[in-house]
């Protein structure tokens, strides 16, 4: 087995634009290993979702390379699934709630299409919405559904952009919990973007901190937080009000595109 | 150039058939007092009182039903090929831009042209059968669900077409599976359009052309002369009556079918 589930080297994209071209990512060197939760956090603007883009083929990266479980990824690789932040627009209106979960099975039999819907649903705590349609439902209840749509994919890996960037602090707190149980149950490897900063330390195993436009790694942390986390008494540990701190000050500091040119 | 040929109705048709009723009755006495008072010559424009009756009796005359029949049985058969023809068509022209900068200047050349302006043409060349008004049908039912495929897809939310892409659809599975649903409420809004329009044609075209078997060529008959002008009118009123059907049928599809567009319509 692969220890290295994803390992990004050296990555850059520049997207041309009609007023010129426009750095977005460069220099990005990093591995996530199997079954690790990382947090790559960066200001507004820098480059995440460029990165989570390039990682996910949807678009080819100017440089660089990066590799999934050891094969370079060359277009749309088959066992890999997204999160978006904006789960209104990435849900089908369309389709039901079953029928948008199970929409990526589509190489499955019928039967084994519902099962798997169904037993994503209930990881998420939605074993009774199926026939609901994403519209009737809540955000956090269409970020949920959205989850179990990647979840029911059994992927490689999970890419998640800002997923829980767009619900109230409330729902917030219960999907983070949501995502740590999951991907203890399954073990899925997961990276995840975010530029909130106490939610890169809260669910990460290792924080990637990403510098301002175009985006470099100024610094990977080791969270030592241990397995279980809880919202309340996490936070508050010394350890947390620490890294958190250090995180912020790594954001603060890091370099911006004029000094590193 | 977001623009689309009418919105998706969402508004459910019941609510609405009171009014609708009232105004139809409306027009009706309207009518009626005009064509009592000689406001307008009464000989021809017969009151509704003569043409209600003279309705009743063609429903139960059997030429007239024939001919109702094929005129319905035209316009479907149009309508059905039109969507046949438009619906891949616009969704080529709406997702890949080479092709729709090449068609573009034949396609704005040719939709101006009144299909109604082909008829004498088109019975040189194919005759009087009905597979002519068939045929200018298609031409005229063509355009709004073209238009309307190909706007939709400009409204294609990319952010579906992404997540359908890095789950791993491929480039053709995209357009059956994400840009053809998204895009089929306005494709229903089309079609609705287009029953209106291939109606007309077919009706035009059996007027025009007295050998094909219709709605048209029965109006024209019972015109001849002046004498029948009761039926001319029951006949036109009936013409009118099957494309509100249509039109009220395909409106109430669309609610039942597009729910889910209806509060995306809201929002935007
Ligand atoms: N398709 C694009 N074309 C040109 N510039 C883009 C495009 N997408 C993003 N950018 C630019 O690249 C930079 C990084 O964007 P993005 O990866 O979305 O950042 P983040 O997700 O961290 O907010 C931004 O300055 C943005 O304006
Ligand atoms: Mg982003």
């Amino acid at each position: 087995m692969v220890r290295t589930m994803l390992d990004v080297a050296d990555l850059g994209h520049t997207y041309q634009a009609k007023d010129g071209a426009h750095d977005a990512i460069d220099g990005l060197t990093f591995t996530v290993e199997a079954g690790e939760l990382v947090c790559v956090v960066g200001p507004s603007g820098c480059g995440k979702s460029t990165l989570l883009r390039s990682i996910s083929g949807l678009i080819r990266p100017t440089r660089g390379t990066v590799s999934l479980h050891g094969t370079p990824v060359d277009g749309v690789p088959a066992d890999l699934a997204v999160v978006f932040q904006d789960y209104s627009r990435s849900l089908f209106p369309w389709l039901t709630v079953q029928r948008n979960v199970e929409f990526p099975l589509r190489e499955l039999s019928k039967a084994e299409r519902t099962a798997r819907a169904g037993e994503a649903l209930a990881a998420v705590g939605l074993e009774n919405a199926g026939r609901k349609y994403p519209w009737q439902l809540s955000g956090g209840m269409q970020q949920r559904v959205a989850i179990a749509r990647a979840l029911a994919y059994r992927p490689a890996l999970l890419l998640m952009d800002e997923p829980f960037a767009s619900v109230d602090a409330q729902t917030r707190f219960e999907l983070e919990d949501l995502l740590l149980r999951v991907r203890r149950e399954q073990d899925t490897t997961v990276l995840l973007v975010t530029h909130d900063i106490d939610e890169s330390v809260y669910l990460g195993d290792r924080v990637l901190v990403l510098s301002k436009s175009p985006a470099r790694v100024v610094a990977a942390l080791d969270v030592g937080l241990g397995e279980k986390r809880d919202q309340i008494t996490t936070r508050s540990s010394d350890e947390f009000v620490e890294l958190r701190a250090k995180v912020a000050g790594l954001l603060q500091s890091a370099p911006t595109a004029e000094t590193v040119h | 150039m977001g623009f689309l040929l009418g919105k998706p109705s969402t508004v459910s048709g019941t609510r609405r058939v009171p009014a609708s009723l009232v105004g139809l009755a409306g027009l009706f006495l309207i009518w009626e007092v005009a064509s009592q008072t000689g406001l307008v010559p009464e000989l021809y424009l017969r009151p509704p009182s003569e043409v209600l009756p003279a309705m009743v009796g063609l429903l139960g005359d059997e030429k007239f039903l024939r001919a109702l029949l094929a005129t319905v049985l035209a316009t479907v058969i149009a309508l059905l090929i039109a969507i046949l023809i438009a619906v891949p068509g616009g969704l080529v022209l709406g997702s890949i831009p080479l092709v729709r900068r090449a068609c573009m200047t034949v396609v704005e050349f040719l939709r101006p042209i009144p299909s109604v302006a082909l008829i004498p043409l088109a019975l040189l060349i194919t005759g009087t059968g009905p597979d002519t008004k068939i045929a200018l049908a298609v031409y005229g039912a063509l355009w709004p669900i073209l238009f309307n495929t190909m706007y939709a897809l400009d409204e294609l939310d990319p952010l579906h077409v992404e997540t359908a892409r890095a789950f791993g659809t491929g480039r053709v599975a995209v357009l059956t599976r994400i840009a053809l649903p998204s895009a089929a409420p306005f494709v229903l809004t089309g079609v609705r359009l287009s029953f209106t329009i291939a109606l007309a044609v077919v009706v035009s075209t059996e007027l025009f052309a007295g050998g094909t078997k219709g709605l048209g060529q029965f109006i024209m008959e019972a015109n001849s002369g002046g004498a029948h002008m009761d039926q001319v009118l029951a006949g036109t009123v009936i013409a009118g009556l099957v494309g509100y059907a249509a039109n009220a049928g395909l409106e109430r599809l669309n609610a039942k079918l597009f729910a889910w567009n209806a509060p995306r319509g809201e929002a935007s």
